[in-house]
């Protein structure tokens, strides 16, 4: 089961591309390791595998990024040399990155032309570029105003002018990266029609995600990596969920979280009519009242973008409330009386923050120094004015391995950490408190699905334990299984409040969208 | 072959282990100075070598020299440490000159019209002070600034040192002017509170040495570094200004106001650049006069660049900038076509190689390192 | 030990090169290029050196710490036997080095009030100088009033401006515009400030100009020539700069100054005394030359009369340095 293997004969056209014993390391870290991987022309090809298990390095390689140290790679049947991006562009590879590099003030055309503007004049390119723009458009479906403006797109739109830009720049081997973390379902569900036309039209497609949903959706054959190896390849209708799960862990993962009833209680954090406002004074959470209860879990779901991290933010006193109110526990905020983080955290309630990287913890500290954030004046870590460096050692020492914290080490640096394992660093300080409401947002973004699995447990603990819990995530299938209700989010407003039990995601999706549910039968 | 070649070829370079990011680099970035600013001398016609040896012996040999060096290092040590505190909130304070001169005023006009009447117990710590809080408060109105108004530190900052300069100017020609002087100087302090100086307490122990301005601010300066190093590594206020310098948003996140901190550690900042006004007028000129702070504030900046803000770091750079200034001198004396203004060249070379171009030779060497210990493992 | 050998080689080759003659010269913070003080030496320095084939010592401070310690070496390593510094900055590090050096002889410019028997101090009375090109500037004005811009705003330029003032109203004028370009040293460097000023004193009514600014000045006779008014240039003689606009120069001779402090050192004649150097010594004065011998022909024999008056005492100058203000302006 560990063997690589080739899932069916080639046939008689050359593969698209062909690595051969590709290893790639960075000091000691083995990222890739004797892979061997070959992507059949005119197929979509998914590549899992959990953070670090190098399926960006391989990637990196391919597009010039990264130099293997040694393998070889072949494009079309032919032997490569790919040295830099330029390179891979000219074989005719082309890259969809996770964030979308796109400039927003310029128009889609601009974008599309960057760097191949072909010559001193932009005019005649311009012509070239339209004409191109209007021809992709037409020939895989992928239509697109050439003058309207990156910043005034919405995200999926914007993921196809990446799309385009590839094309135009000839790609015929087109790769994804995460393309979906960004999108709603129903923009997710374009996007897969979008690599179905491409398909047809007989370009080659490598979708690199951590979603098993998508690889069953939409590949023809897919690809594990687990620990800088190629584990197995297999064609995608003769595997499943489970099957894969297992090959990128290592181990059984149990993909449904058991929940366990439990009765909720007194109410622990509650919004009244709550309106926050951002730097320029744009409402970004409107007239938002609702309550969560000790022992609930209450999900916030919701596309990106549409006032979530406002909502939390204001909850957690980094961002006053333009209006109405917010009780924590005992704690009571309003506009004339705003709370800072550090007097909602006294009160008892901790906060898993939506980015770890900016917010969560700080980068350059060793883990026991992200371990006190927030707490840097509590009495455990101090010794009269002065820090007590043995105290902080001991505490680190202690919650790392409790949190299954890898590796258990209290100084490494923050940044040097695998996501999953800095999420866990950012949970064990806020659970170690043991909080009396804890407000999570996006608590498995970028997690490993082993990781994934120990941190909604620690959740679900949690709320056994009495915790009034908010979670906030884009991950649909997360709060449909670890939330008691759902509040369903769209432009800073709450669309509409559901039960968990018996919730439908396509009747959730269309939420999303703004449609309430009312209005749903109309529509 | 290929893989020596391949080591400045290109991004993506493996991580440089912390030991050769603090020794290597800045020793390489100095010889690449150093081999650009002898290509120069060569281009005016002397021998660099020659010029070196100047140099080292102007700095260390000759009969003052060590003092004179030391009596600069003492200067830059408190204006490396300014600007590395700055630095620590991320924030770049160009007004090293002119919190230097206000803390110089301070102290003067603390020992003027005050200081003579007190204990010399009470009255040396209070003028020390006085330099501080006077130094501090220069800063500390930037910082404010920022705080409530957004107003950019560099630019206050900058606009300070313009201002502090013209109210030295005002008060030496209209007011602290001694009696029947033409140049704009004070009259001296009381001889008792001037600071000993090194020669003068060689000579009661029976050695005797040139006469420098090296005084016991230098103790004063490796005190501060040490400070400082205790209160931005081992105080919860340290972390504190350390997470607002790395990430703004986790330390708003973590109940930090980035704003007072920055506040805070501003009015620090320039407390160390108005101890220059101890060493410099307290225990060199005893008088406060026009330029005694002149170049320091930046030349600070080289040197928290150089140390890389640690104050370990620090002191070794500011004892490099002042061995440059002092054995330029010499140089410029014992040359006839070397000028002072080249010994700024070579300040302005190494703070090019060790601030814009430290990533220039980062890369090659990180990867040369992994070669190497790759090599030795494999053998 | 190596201390005790380096002692004894300078003692020996102090001894061996005593009898011979070694002049150095010490320049202000400036540096000896400064266009202005530091370069008219610079220039009296050479005029010595090419006449008489002795090559100087010459070295520019950096640094206030540094005054001391260059002067020290040019006696102790270099054996120097005749000092030359630049400036009143000065004036303290080398009664120091002076007193314990009495064999070496010394001497200082814009001094005048040190104790010594081997040190010539010479100063000079701008304040007279100011007074004649005053004057000069009353006859040339049409308007009545008059500029006067100065470099870094310190005692010495306010005594230039103050007997310019004097001068001016003396002889009929009514008022007189004083800036300053600024503050630090960068003001003897500043001509477009220094240009910006003139402009805006030309515009409050003045039609002559007075720059005593080092090389700022330039700028302010830049601006006068640009508008058709008049200039007085200062230190050396700047009448060539722009005939037709350059109504005169005062003149300071520093150069002259130092020039004779090289060539009485090197007779040998040791006299420790203040040199003032005034009207009566032609130290200071105005410069009339063929580029502005026109222009001043109708009042040249007022000026005459009253450098006369002051060398006979008749006239007293106001002297910023005693008043330590200034009635005039």
């Amino acid at each position: 089961m560990n063997q690589p293997a080739a899932a069916s004969p080639p046939r008689d056209a050359a593969p698209a591309i062909e690595l051969k014993g590709i290893c790639k390391a960075f000091g000691p870290v083995q990222a890739n390791q004797d892979v061997s991987l070959s992507v059949e022309a005119g197929s979509i090809h998914g590549i899992v595998g959990e953070n670090g298990a190098g399926k960006s390095t391989l990637m990196s390689i391919l597009y010039g990024f990264y130099e293997a140290d040694s393998g070889s790679i072949e494009v079309k049947g032919k032997p490569a040399a790919i040295e830099d991006s330029a390179d891979a562009i000219g074989l005719g590879i082309g890259m969809v990155h996770q964030h979308f590099m796109l400039v927003p003030v310029f128009s889609v055309l601009e974008n599309v032309m960057l760097g191949v503007e072909g010559g001193a004049l932009l005019a005649p390119g311009k012509r070239r570029a339209r004409k191109e723009i209007a021809r992709i458009g037409e020939d895989y479906g992928l239509k697109l105003d050439p003058d309207e403006l990156i910043e005034n797109l919405p995200v999926g739109v914007r993921q196809r002018v990446e799309i385009v830009k590839a094309l135009y720049r000839g790609a015929e081997i087109l790769i994804l990266d995460e393309p979906t973390g960004v999108l709603t379902p129903q923009e997710a569900d374009a996007l897969f029609d979008i690599l179905r036309t491409l398909k047809e039209r007989g370009e080659t497609v490598i979708l690199i995600t951590h979603k098993l949903r998508e690889i069953m959706a939409v590949t023809d054959r897919v690809s594990v990596m687990r620990g800088g190896k190629l584990v197995a390849t297999r064609e995608t209708a003769a595997t499943n969920p489970a099957e894969l799960a297992e090959l990128m862990v290592g181990r059984k993962v149990l993909l449904q979280v058991d929940k366990q009833p439990r009765e909720p209680a007194e109410v622990r954090l509650a919004a009244e009519g709550l309106t926050v406002v951002d730097g320029q004074g744009v409402e970004r959470v409107k007239d938002v009242s609702f309550s969560v209860r000790a022992g609930e879990i209450v999900g916030v779901a919701g596309v990106s973008g549409n006032g979530q991290d406002f909502l939390l933010e204001a909850l957690a006193g980094i961002r006053a409330p333009a209006r109405g109110t917010i009780s924590i526990l005992d704690l009571q905020i309003s506009p004339e009386r705003p709370a800072d983080p550090a007097e909602v955290r006294r009160h008892g309630a901790g906060h898993v923050p939506e980015d770890r990287h900016a917010m969560g913890l700080v980068m350059n500290y060793t883990a026991e120094h992200s371990l006190m954030l927030g707490y840097h004046r509590h009495p455990r870590f101090r010794r009269s004015w002065l820090l007590d460096a043995g105290a902080i050692r001991r505490h680190a020492a202690r919650v790392l391995p409790e949190y299954d914290v890898r590796p258990a080490e209290p100084r490494l640096r923050s940044a040097d950490f695998s996501g999953g394992n800095q999420q866990k660093i950012v949970l064990a300080r806020e659970m170690d408190e043991h909080p009396q409401v804890l407000l999570v947002g996006q608590p498995t973004r970028g997690v490993d699905i082993g990781a994934i699995e120990a941190i909604h447990r620690r959740i679900l603990a949690l709320r056994l334990a009495g915790c009034a819990i908010l979670l906030v995530s884009f991950e649909l299938d997360e709060i449909m299984s670890l939330a008691d209700r759902i509040i369903v989010m769209n432009a800073g407003e709450i669309v509409g409040t559901v039960a968990a039990e018996g919730a439908d995601d396509h009747e959730l999706g269309l939420m999303m969208a703004g449609i309430r549910p009312g209005e749903q039968k109309a529509a | 072959m290929m893989k020596v070649f391949g080591v400045f070829a290109r991004a993506g370079a493996p991580k440089m282990p912390y030991w050769a990011q603090v020794t290597v680099i800045p020793l390489l970035n100095i010889f690449v100075a150093l081999a650009l600013a002898g290509c120069v001398v060569l281009l005016l016609g002397e021998n660099p070598f020659k010029a070196m040896a100047v140099m080292l012996q102007g700095a260390f040999v000759y009969p003052g020299g060590l003092g004179f060096t030391l009596y600069y290092t003492t200067n830059l040590i408190f204006t490396g440490l300014c600007v590395a505190m700055a630095f620590h909130a991320m924030q770049f304070n160009i007004g090293g000159e002119g919190q230097a001169i206000i803390g110089g005023l301070g102290v003067a006009l603390f020992l003027l019209f005050v200081g003579d009447s007190l204990p010399l117990i009470i009255c040396l710590p209070l003028a020390v002070l006085a330099a501080a809080a006077a130094g501090g408060a220069w800063a500390f109105i930037p910082g404010y600034l920022y705080a409530k108004r957004g107003s950019h530190i560099v630019i206050t900052t900058i606009m300070f040192n313009f201002i502090a300069a013209a109210v030295l100017q005002y008060l030496l020609v209209n007011v602290l002017i001694a009696p029947g002087q033409m140049s704009p100087q004070s009259v001296k302090f009381a001889e008792r509170t001037h600071l000993p100086q090194i020669h003068e307490l060689l000579a009661l122990v029976g050695i005797e040495t040139e006469s420098t301005p090296l005084n016991i601010s230098l103790f004063l300066a490796l005190a501060a570094a040490v400070g400082f190093w205790f209160l931005i590594w081992r105080t919860s206020w340290g972390y504190a200004l350390r997470t607002v310098g790395q990430s703004e948003r986790a330390a708003v996140y973590a109940g930090i106001d980035p704003a007072r901190m920055t506040v805070q550690a501003m009015a620090i900042s320039g407390a160390l650049a108005g101890m220059v006004g101890v060493n410099a007028l307290m225990g060199d000129a005893h008088r406060i006069l026009l330029g005694f702070a002149t170049g320091y504030g930046f030349a600070g900046i080289g040197v928290a660049l150089m140390g890389r803000n640690h104050p370990l770091g620090i002191v070794l750079a500011a004892a490099l900038f002042g061995i440059l200034t002092q054995g330029g001198s010499e140089l410029n004396f014992e040359f006839r076509n070397i000028t002072r203004d080249l010994v700024i060249v070579i300040q302005g070379l190494i703070i090019l190689m060790v601030g814009a171009l430290s990533l220039m030779l980062d890369p090659p060497v990180a990867r040369l390192i992994a070669l190497v210990s790759r090599r030795k493992e494999e053998t | 030990m190596l201390k005790k050998t380096i002692a004894l080689a300078l003692a020996v080759s102090g001894a061996a090169y005593a009898q011979e003659f070694k002049p150095a010269v010490v320049f202000d913070l400036g540096g000896k290029f400064d266009k202005s003080f530091n370069e008219g030496v610079w220039n009296g320095v050479k005029r010595f050196s090419e006449e008489t084939g002795i090559e100087v010592l010459e070295y520019e401070v950096s640094s206030e710490a540094e005054r001391k310690q260059a002067i020290e070496r040019m006696v102790k390593r270099r054996g120097a036997t005749a000092v030359l510094g630049i400036g009143f900055g000065q004036a303290d590090a080398l009664a120091e080095i002076a007193a314990a050096n009495p064999d070496v002889q010394f001497g200082i410019i814009d001094v005048n009030w040190l104790d010594g028997a081997n040190i010539k101090q010479y100063g000079f009375q701008e304040h007279e100088g100011s007074y004649l090109v005053g004057v000069a500037a009353a006859k040339a004005s049409k308007t009545g009033k008059a500029g006067f811009v100065g470099g870094m705003d310190i005692p010495l330029i306010r005594r230039f401006a103050c007997g310019y003032a004097q001068g001016f109203k003396d002889a009929g004028g009514s008022e007189v515009y004083v800036n300053m370009t600024g503050d630090t040293a960068a003001a003897w460097n500043n001509p477009t400030r220094g240009g910006e000023l003139a402009q805006s004193q030309f515009d409050r009514g003045a039609d002559v100009v007075f720059a005593a600014a080092g090389g700022t000045g330039v700028g302010v006779l830049q601006a006068a020539k640009d508008k058709g008014k008049l200039a007085i240039g200062v230190d050396s003689n700047q009448n060539h700069l722009h005939p037709g606009t350059m109504l005169t120069s005062m003149l300071k001779r520093v150069d002259v100054a130092a020039y004779n402090f090289f060539k009485e050192a090197q007779s040998g004649r040791v006299e420790g005394a203040v040199h003032t150097l005034g009207l009566k010594d032609e130290g200071v004065g105005w410069a009339v030359d063929e580029h502005n011998e026109d222009m001043v022909a109708s009042f040249r024999a007022d000026i005459d009369k009253a450098r006369d008056d002051i060398i006979a005492g008749r006239i007293e100058v106001n002297d910023y340095f005693v008043l330590e203000g200034c009635p005039s302006y």
